[in-house]
C-alpha cells in the first residue's frame, strides 16, 4: 500500500537521483564509463544524467576499464570525485590492476596524505541464463583485498543513501548494486526493492548493518538480492512457527561484526546466504566473525546457503539449482534441527 | 559464401522469433526458451563467410559475444549449437555455457563474452602450431570496439614479434552497444594501427563478401606462408539492435532504414544472377536447403531434454 507523501523509487532511479544531486552542489563529481550516456547505463543507474550535465561530466568511455578506471584514480587524486562504472562486475578481470594496486592502495603508499575519492560502482548477480562471464557476484573477491570499501544495497532507500555516502567519501568505495534489483523490468525485477526514497539528499553510513526483520529463533544474514530472498524464507518459517531475524549487510567493508553477533547472541542460531561462491568468501567471513568472538552463543553448527563453487551454469534448471533462494533456506533450517 | 549467408541468416532469423516466446507482452530476458541476453549478427555475413571461407576445420577461430553467423561459417555443428542455445542437455557444452560460450571442439571454434578477450588464445594457438610444426592459422575475430581495450594490444604486439600464423579481423559495424565508433577512438580506420606493430593492415570497404574474401585470401596465405600476422578491418553493419531487446535510441534517425537498403543478402543475391553464376532457381533453392537445415536444428534442439540441474556440479575440472 503506497501511503501519503510516499515516493517508490527503483533503486536505478535512486542510484541516478543521489549522483543528481549531489553534481549540483559538487562540480568535482563527474560520470564516467560504457553506455552511461545517451543509454543511460545499461541498468538505468545514470539515466537523465546526461540531458541535464552534458558530454563533459557524464563521459561515455571506449571500452577501455584499465584506463579509464586507472585515469579515475589520477582524477581522484588530483582533486576530483569520480563515479565510474564497471558494466558487469564480472570484466573486473581486464582491469583489476587498476583497482586493488592503485585506486586501493595509494592512500596507504601515501602513508595516508593522498586521498582517492572515487566510488567504482558495477552490476552484479545473475538469475537469468546470461552465462557464466555475465552472473557473477564476487562480493568476496573485492571484500578480501585491503583499500576499497564495499557496499551492496539491497533497497532504493539504502542505494540512495549509500551513493551519496560514497560520493563523499574520501576513500574509494566499490558499490555493487544487483540487476535484479534495479527495477529494470526485463530483468524480471524484485519488487521489495523498491521502496520509498526521501526527496532530499541524505546518507545511510558506510560500515552500518540492517536489521531488515527482527526475530527470536535464528538470524539470517545476506546481502543484495539475498536480503529478499532471506525475507520469504522468513516468511515462510513464521508459518511453521519459527521467528526468524534477518540482517542485511549493507557494506561488506567495513564489515559491522558487532549488529551480527548481537542478532545470533539473542538467537543463538546462524545462516548465512550468498549468491557468492562458496568457499573463501562472505559466509565463511560472517561465520567466522561469531564463531571467533564467542563460540558459546551457538546452540548449532551455523549454515550456509551460496553459489556451489563452480563457474555459473547457463541453462537455466542448472542456474536455478545453484542460486540460493527460501527454500534452501528454510531446508537449511530444517537441517540445523535435524543435527 | 552465399550459402553460409543464408543459412546464419534463417537460423538467427528463426532464434529472434523463439526469443520472444514467453516474453511478452512484458520483455523479461529471464522467459521463455531462449534466457538469457541474445546478440544477433545480421547483416556481419559478409566478413564471416568472406574470411572462412579460406579456412579448414584445422584452423583456429575466436569469436566475440555475437558469435553465431562466424561459427556457422566455421562449421560449427548446427545441431549442437541450437541445443546450446536453447540450454539443453544436447548442447556443444550441455547447456553450461550459453550463446555467447559456444566451443566446438571438432572445428576448433570458441567464443567469450569479455571484449577482446579471444585475442590471447587466438595468438596462443597460433604459437602453438610455430612450436610444434603443424600447419593451421589461427582468427581472432572481434569488434571495432575491442580495439580500445589493453589486451587486444597486447596480443596483437606478441602475434607480431614472434611472427605468428595469425590474423585478426575487426568487423567494424560502427556501435559499441551506444558508443559510436567515432566517440571511442580518434583513428578513422583500425587498419592503420597495424603500423603500430610492424605488420599489414587492411580495410575493406562496403560490407562485401568478395572483396573481404579476396584481402582474407592474401593475409592468410601470408600466415601459412610463415610471413606473419595481418591486421584486417571490415566495414559491416549491425541491422539489428546490439542485443535483444535493445530500443536502439542512440542510432541517428534513418541510419537503419538506410543499412537495410544495403542489406549483403539479396545484393549478394544479385549480384551472382548478374554475373551468371547461379540462377534464381538454383539461389532459391540453396535457401530453401538453408531454410530446412534450420528448421532440423531448431526442432532437434526444442526436442532434446533439458540438463539434469544438479549437472551443474560437473565438468569443472577436466
Ligand atoms: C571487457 C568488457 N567490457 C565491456 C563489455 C560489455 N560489452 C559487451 S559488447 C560491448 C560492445 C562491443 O562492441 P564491439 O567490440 O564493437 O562489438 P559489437 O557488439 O559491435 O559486435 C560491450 C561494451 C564486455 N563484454 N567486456
Amino acid at each position: 500500500m503506497t501511503k501519503p507523501n510516499e515516493r517508490k523509487l527503483t533503486i536505478a532511479r535512486a542510484m541516478a537521483e543521489a549522483v543528481a544531486q549531489e553534481m549540483r552542489v559538487d562540480p568535482s563529481v563527474f560520470v564516467m564509463g560504457e553506455d552511461i550516456g545517451t543509454l543511460g547505463g545499461v541498468y538505468g543507474n545514470t539515466r537523465g544524467l546526461l540531458d541535464e550535465f552534458g558530454s563533459e561530466r557524464i563521459r561515455d568511455t571506449p571500452i577501455s576499464e584499465t584506463a579509464f578506471i586507472g585515469a579515475a584514480v589520477g582524477a581522484a587524486q588530483d582533486g576530483m570525485r569520480p563515479v565510474v562504472e564497471l558494466m558487469f562486475v564480472d570484466f573486473f578481470g581486464v582491469c583489476f590492476d587498476a583497482i586493488y594496486n592503485l585506486m586501493a592502495k595509494n592512500i596507504y603508499f601515501s602513508g595516508g596524505n593522498l586521498k582517492v575519492p572515487m566510488v567504482l560502482m558495477t552490476s552484479t548477480g545473475g538469475g537469468y541464463s546470461d552465462g557464466g562471464q555475465h552472473s557473477q557476484c564476487v562480493y568476496g573477491t573485492f571484500a578480501h583485498l585491503p583499500g576499497m570499501k564495499v557496499v551492496a544495497p539491497s533497497n532504493a532507500y539504502d542505494a540512495k543513501g549509500l551513493m551519496t555516502a560514497a560520493m563523499r567519501d574520501d576513500s574509494p568505495v566499490v558499490y555493487m548494486y544487483h540487476k535484479g534489483l534495479q527495477g529494470m523490468g526485463w530483468l524480471g525485477t524484485e519488487a521489495g526493492a523498491t521502496v520509498h526514497v526521501p526527496e532530499e539528499s541524505y546518507t545511510v553510513e558506510i560500515g552500518k548493518a540492517r536489521v531488515a526483520r527482527a526475530g527470536k529463533d535464528v538470524t539470517i544474514v545476506s546481502l543484495g538480492m539475498g536480503v529478499h530472498h532471506a525475507l520469504r524464507a522468513a516468511d515462510k518459517l513464521e508459518a511453521q512457527g519459527v521467528s526468524a531475524e534477518v540482517v542485511d549487510l549493507v557494506s561488506l567493508v567495513p564489515l559491522d561484526r558487532d549488529t551480527i553477533r548481537a542478532s545470533v547472541a539473542r538467537t543463538g542460531r546462524l545462516i548465512v546466504v550468498d549468491e557468492d561462491y562458496m568457499s573463501y568468501g562472505v559466509s565463511g567471513e560472517i561465520i567466522a566473525s561469531v564463531t571467533e568472538h564467542d563460540i558459546s552463543v551457538l546452540k548449532a553448527a551455523p549454515r550456509r546457503v551460496a553459489f556451489p563453487d563452480v563457474p555459473i551454469p547457463f541453462a537455466r534448471v542448472m542456474e536455478q539449482y545453484c542460486l540460493p533462494d527460501a527454500d534452501k533456506i528454510v531446508a537449511a533450517w530444517a537441517g540445523m534441527q535435524a543435527a | 559464401m552465399y550459402r553460409n549467408m543464408v543459412l546464419s541468416r534463417r537460423f538467427e532469423e528463426r532464434i529472434a522469433k523463439i526469443y520472444f516466446e514467453g516474453k511478452t507482452p512484458v520483455f523479461n530476458m529471464a522467459n521463455g526458451p531462449i534466457p538469457g541476453e541474445m546478440h544477433l549478427s545480421d547483416g556481419q555475413e559478409p566478413v564471416a563467410v568472406g574470411v572462412c571461407a579460406h579456412l579448414t576445420p584445422e584452423d583456429i577461430v575466436t569469436a566475440t559475444h555475437r558469435p553465431h553467423h562466424q561459427a556457422i561459417a566455421k562449421g560449427v555443428d548446427l545441431d549442437r549449437m541450437a541445443a546450446e542455445i536453447f540450454g539443453k542437455a544436447t548442447g556443444l557444452s550441455g547447456g553450461r555455457g550459453g550463446h555467447m560460450h559456444i566451443f566446438d571442439p571438432e572445428v576448433n571454434f570458441a567464443c567469450s563474452g569479455i571484449i577482446a578477450q579471444g585475442m590471447g588464445p587466438a595468438v596462443g594457438a597460433a604459437l602453438s602450431r610455430k612450436m610444434q610444426g603443424k600447419p593451421g592459422v589461427a582468427v581472432a575475430f572481434v569488434g571495432e570496439g575491442a580495439v580500445n581495450q589493453g589486451g587486444w594490444h597486447e596480443a596483437m604486439n606478441l602475434a607480431a614479434v614472434w611472427k605468428l600464423p595469425f590474423v585478426c579481423v575487426i568487423e567494424d559495424n560502427g556501435w559499441g552497444i551506444s558508443v559510436a565508433k567515432q566517440t571511442a577512438s580518434a583513428v578513422a580506420s583500425n587498419a592503420d594501427r597495424a603500423a603500430a606493430y610492424g605488420i599489414p593492415g587492411k580495410r575493406v570497404e562496403g560490407n562485401d563478401p568478395y572483396a573481404i574474401h579476396e584481402v582474407a585470401g592474401e593475409a592468410i596465405a601470408r600466415a601459412r606462408a610463415g610471413d606473419g600476422p595481418t591486421l584486417i578491418e571490415v566495414e559491416t553493419y549491425r541491422l539489428a539492435g546490439h542485443f535483444m531487446g535493445d530500443a536502439e535510441g542512440y542510432r541517428p534517425k534513418g541510419e537503419k532504414e538506410a543499412l537495410f537498403e544495403k542489406d549483403p543478402i539479396p545484393r549478394m543475391r544479385a549480384r551472382l544472377i548478374a554475373d551468371g553464376i547461379a540462377s534464381a532457381a538454383e539461389l532459391d533453392d540453396i535457401e530453401a536447403a538453408a531454410a530446412a537445415r534450420v528448421e532440423t536444428a531448431i526442432t532437434f534442439a526444442r526436442d532434446s531434454a533439458d540438463p539434469a540441474p544438479e549437472d551443474a556440479l560437473t565438468a569443472v575440472f577436466a
